[in-house]
């Protein structure tokens, strides 16, 4: 176990640089001159060289671009994260006060997808072809094609028509006021979980359902075990591995797709706060954002990964 | 004689064709469904001069915020544009971005698995890295930097979207392509003195196309809605070109709450995913009977 367990960490660092190395690579070598990215294009016809210049010095942009890049990595390996720009605010303040938020918003809605659909799933398993069973493939096939966003963006206008419903302003910790951080999260966790809990049950459906025809179910029923623990302690167990491995693949999804549902709802989240630093052109913000985002992304697969071998010891072993 | 042949072979081609969709439509009427309400999808952003009963561009200050009534059946926006019009319009660029990107992000996956697979060795180690540094970012955000760097417009948002889908595709064919590798005919070809072009282009390859194609139909919905966030997030294809993500970034319901403004973009954003993904489903049984019945 810790020779897989060090070797995957391990193997996680090589695409954590290539991963700072990849964004830099866009933000400062794509657009060709990095700085039309902070600026729009109007402003940039009317500055003069000295100005332009100037601006460069002082966002840092005339320095060799390895110079800049190692700057970047030590602020983030620092913990500050760089400077907004506008703001002249270390970038970690902002992950402090919004990224919680979002984390929590995150979890919960995994936790939400789990607790809807795994049982949804292996009731429709055990009952294939059923009426709860059609009526929950098709549900999960409608929720895979309503866009997130537009889900948001309907309950949005149906409390605002009926309840006028307001954006919320500021961020609220839980610990701050639950009622209120309640009001916050809720929706985005019930619209970001039902399209996942769609897919968990459509996939814990299809896994189970192979698995109840693997042959040590058949042994287990044999020998007289009772159904309920055969299915609790056979079945389910062996099946809810692919389940785990598409929650990391998933949470990508949610991630971005997140990004779309905190503007629609206006929750101060770390998706919005990027989206609003990108109308600013505040680029420094929104390359440590989007590299919050890769991280969370690398290390929650890497955490599904080990419980993974956690599990199922042929992998561990192998 | 020869031309005969030709025709001949011509005839039973479009047969077999034909054939095989009859087939299709029969084994599976409510997939083929559903490919009707595409063909019905493109004919509409094709004919869109033709159906599109207003301009949708141009602003009429007259007739703003009106709900949907017997002139406007979809209502006006906030500057009294048809809405109509616009969704008519805004078929054109969903379709063609997503489609343009998803086959371009297939191809160029589907050759870049393709020679990592077979080549193997030293250059497979370093593009599994590379696919794992671009799998290490969500594809709508990787998509979101690239368009928001690059600035919005058509190109950028199809090749955006194609690169946030290249590693995916990369992992699906270098997978069919390692497991074609060691394949006994693929031994066998080898024995006899094929050249590595060779077995690559005329074995290894054809073993790819069924995938491609399931890889293509299957994820064209997704790339719709991965679309529309970009447009909805402010770095779709530029206003005022009409774009169904762009109509509900504008919408902003709290400002502003006219329920056919939100209503209908989305309704057809989610009947056109509805239709690529249940068609998408119909071609990959059809195609890889295998994969029936995964997610």
């Amino acid at each position: 176990m810790n020779r897989y367990l060090t070797r995957r960490i391990l193997l996680a660092i090589p695409t954590l640089i290539g991963l700072t190395i990849m964004i830099f690579g866009i933000m400062r070598i794509l657009p060709g001159d990095p700085l039309g990215t902070f600026m729009t294009g109007d402003y940039f016809q009317i500055m003069t060289d000295e100005e332009i210049n100037r601006l460069k010095a002082d966002l840092g942009l005339d320095r060799p671009l390895i110079l800049q890049y190692w700057d970047w990595v030590s602020d983030v390996l620092t913990g500050s994260f760089g400077r907004s720009h506008h703001r002249n605010d270390p970038i970690i303040n902002t992950i402090r006060s919004r990224g919680l938020i979002s984390m929590e918003i995150g979890f919960l809605a995994v936790v939400f997808s789990w607790i809807i659909g795994l049982p949804v799933g292996i009731i429709s398993a055990l009952k294939p072809h059923s009426l709860s069973d059609v009526s929950v493939s098709t549900t999960a096939v409608l929720f895979l094609a309503i866009p997130n966003f537009w889900l948001g963006l309907l309950i949005v206008l149906v409390t605002v028509t009926f309840w006028g419903y307001h954006p919320p302003l500021a961020g609220v910790h839980f610990w701050e006021d639950p009622w209120t951080n309640f009001q916050i999260v809720v929706w985005p966790v019930v619209v970001l979980g039902t399209s996942m809990a769609a897919i968990i049950a459509r996939m814990a459906r299809s896994s189970l359902f192979e698995v109840l025809r693997e042959d040590y179910v058949r042994t287990a029923r044999a020998k007289g075990l009772v159904e309920r623990m055969t299915i609790l302690r056979h079945a389910v167990p062996n099946a809810l591995l692919p389940v785990l491995t598409l929650s990391g693949v998933m949470l990508g999804f949610a991630l971005g797709g997140s990004v779309a549902v905190e503007v629609a709802f206006g929750t101060p989240g770390i998706g919005k706060t990027m989206v609003s630093a990108a109308w600013e052109r505040d680029m420094n913000v929104v390359q440590s954002l989007v590299l919050l985002y890769g991280m969370t992304f690398v290390l929650v697969n890497l955490v599904v990964d080990l419980l993974y071998g956690w599990i199922d010891p042929r992998i561990r072993l192998s | 004689m020869e031309s005969v042949f030709a025709e001949r072979a011509a005839q039973t081609r479009v047969s077999k064709s034909a054939d095989a969709v009859g087939n299709f439509v029969r084994k599976s009427p409510w997939h083929a469904f559903w490919g009707v309400v595409i063909i019905v999808l493109v004919l509409m952003a094709a004919l869109a001069p033709v159906i599109a009963p207003y301009d949708p561009i141009a602003p009429d200050v007259g007739r703003m915020r009106l709900a949907p009534d017997s002139q406007n059946w979809t209502g006006t926006d906030i500057v009294g544009r048809d809405v109509t019009s616009r969704l008519i319009y805004g078929a054109r660029a969903s379709l063609f971005i997503a489609v343009s990107s998803v086959v371009m992000g297939t191809l160029i996956g589907g050759v870049w698995g393709l020679i990592s697979g077979f080549v193997g060795g030293k250059f497979d180690l370093l593009s599994e890295r590379f696919v794992e540094i671009l799998l290490a970012l969500p594809g709508l955000i990787l998509a979101y930097l690239l368009v928001l760097v690059l600035g919005a417009s058509f190109w950028t948002v199809i090749g955006a979207l194609a690169i946030s889908r290249v590693p995916t595709v990369v992992r699906v064919i270098r997978s069919v392509a390692l497991s074609v590798r060691e394949s006994m005919y693929v031994d066998a070809a080898l024995t006899i003195g094929a050249s590595q072009a060779r077995i690559v282009w005329k074995h290894i390859a054809p073993q790819c196309i069924a995938p491609l194609i399931v890889l293509i139909t299957v994820d064209i919905g997704g790339v719709i809605i991965a679309e529309a966030s970009l447009s909805y997030l402010g770095v779709g294809i530029a206003p005022p070109t009409p774009s169904w993500g762009r109509m509900l970034g504008d919408a902003n319901p709290t400002l502003y709450p006219m329920w056919w403004l939100v209503a209908f973009p989305g309704l057809l954003i989610t009947l056109t995913v509805l239709a690529f993904n249940l068609f998408g489903d119909g071609i990959r049984d059809a195609l890889d009977p295998r994969l029936r019945g995964t997610t």
